[in-house]
């Protein structure tokens, strides 16, 4: 059993670690997620031979990014957080009284030459790193770990509207940083 | 008629779920006529191709790998947790 263990960690352990990379940002976080999933897969060793061990320890992975993600939501209000009257001028800076565009929005592609390419994804990615902790989040849940929009609702037990409002921010956000340190003048 | 704040709303709102019909032909509508909202959706997509790209390219960089320290430190935690069972 604990030789088992060893050998996962080995085996798949990287995997594992840029799997939780790739969507927490974090790399302690990532490091804790991995461990989480090993003691889960030890205590509760419900492994079928119908799939790969790899897929078995990735579902757990799984798992276990949600729940640290919904604990950094839990840690404080929903509605502390975003102004629930979506229709509220408050709700963003991004548009006047009479709901135009304060600044339009600019033209921006991905790049197709490599070293472009990563430059303007390392732009992007500083950017995410800027968000508010609980839109990175959900956002991160969202538009990186690409889950479901009802189950994102179901699993941080937040209503349809307050999932709206936080992407909503969180693109608007990021759009906006993009805007300002990827298009020049 | 919607407002681009409203239009901006639906377009970010139609990524996570189908817009009703009523919905989807005010904002086709507005998209008609507004450039602004057109690169504001547009803007979005690069955002979201971006950002899976950002994914694919750490869980397929071999370079990165769980650090050594974080290794030990997981199987001390699996021996201990082990003896306490
Ligand atoms: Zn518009």
């Amino acid at each position: 059993m604990s030789n088992n263990v060893n050998d996962w960690l080995n085996d798949h352990g990287d995997y594992l670690y840029r799997f939780a990379l790739a969507r927490l940002k974090d790399t302690h976080q990532a490091e804790d997620a991995v461990q989480e999933t090993m003691l889960a897969a030890i205590k509760n060793n419900s492994f079928e031979g119908d799939s790969s061990i790899r897929t078995w320890l990735t579902g757990i992975l799984k798992h276990k990014i949600i729940d640290m993600q919904r604990k950094l939501i839990r840690e404080q209000p929903v509605s502390d957080i975003i102004d629930l009257d979506a229709s509220n001028e408050s709700m963003d800076d991004f548009f006047d009284k009479t709901g135009h565009w304060l600044d339009k929005p600019q033209f921006f592609d991905m790049p197709d030459h490599a070293l472009e390419q990563s430059q303007f994804l390392s732009v992007l990615d500083a950017c995410m790193q800027k968000l508010p902790k609980k839109l990175k989040a959900i956002f991160m849940l969202r538009d990186v770990h690409e889950m479901e929009n009802e189950n994102i609702c179901k699993e941080l037990d937040i209503t349809p509207t307050n999932a709206w409002v936080m992407l909503y921010r969180a693109r608007m956000g990021l759009r906006k940083c993009l805007e300002m340190n990827w298009v020049k003048g | 008629m919607l407002t681009c704040q409203q239009a901006s709303q639906l377009i970010s709102q139609s990524l996570d779920h189908p817009l009703s019909w009523y919905e989807l032909m005010q904002l086709r509508l507005h998209l008609m006529m507004c450039g602004a909202c057109n690169r504001f959706r547009k803007q979005l997509n690069v955002l979201l191709v971006g950002l899976r790209k950002i994914r694919t390219n750490i869980e397929n960089d071999s370079a990165i790998q769980l650090p050594l320290d974080a290794k030990t430190r997981i199987v001390e935690k699996l021996k201990s947790n082990q003896h306490s069972q």
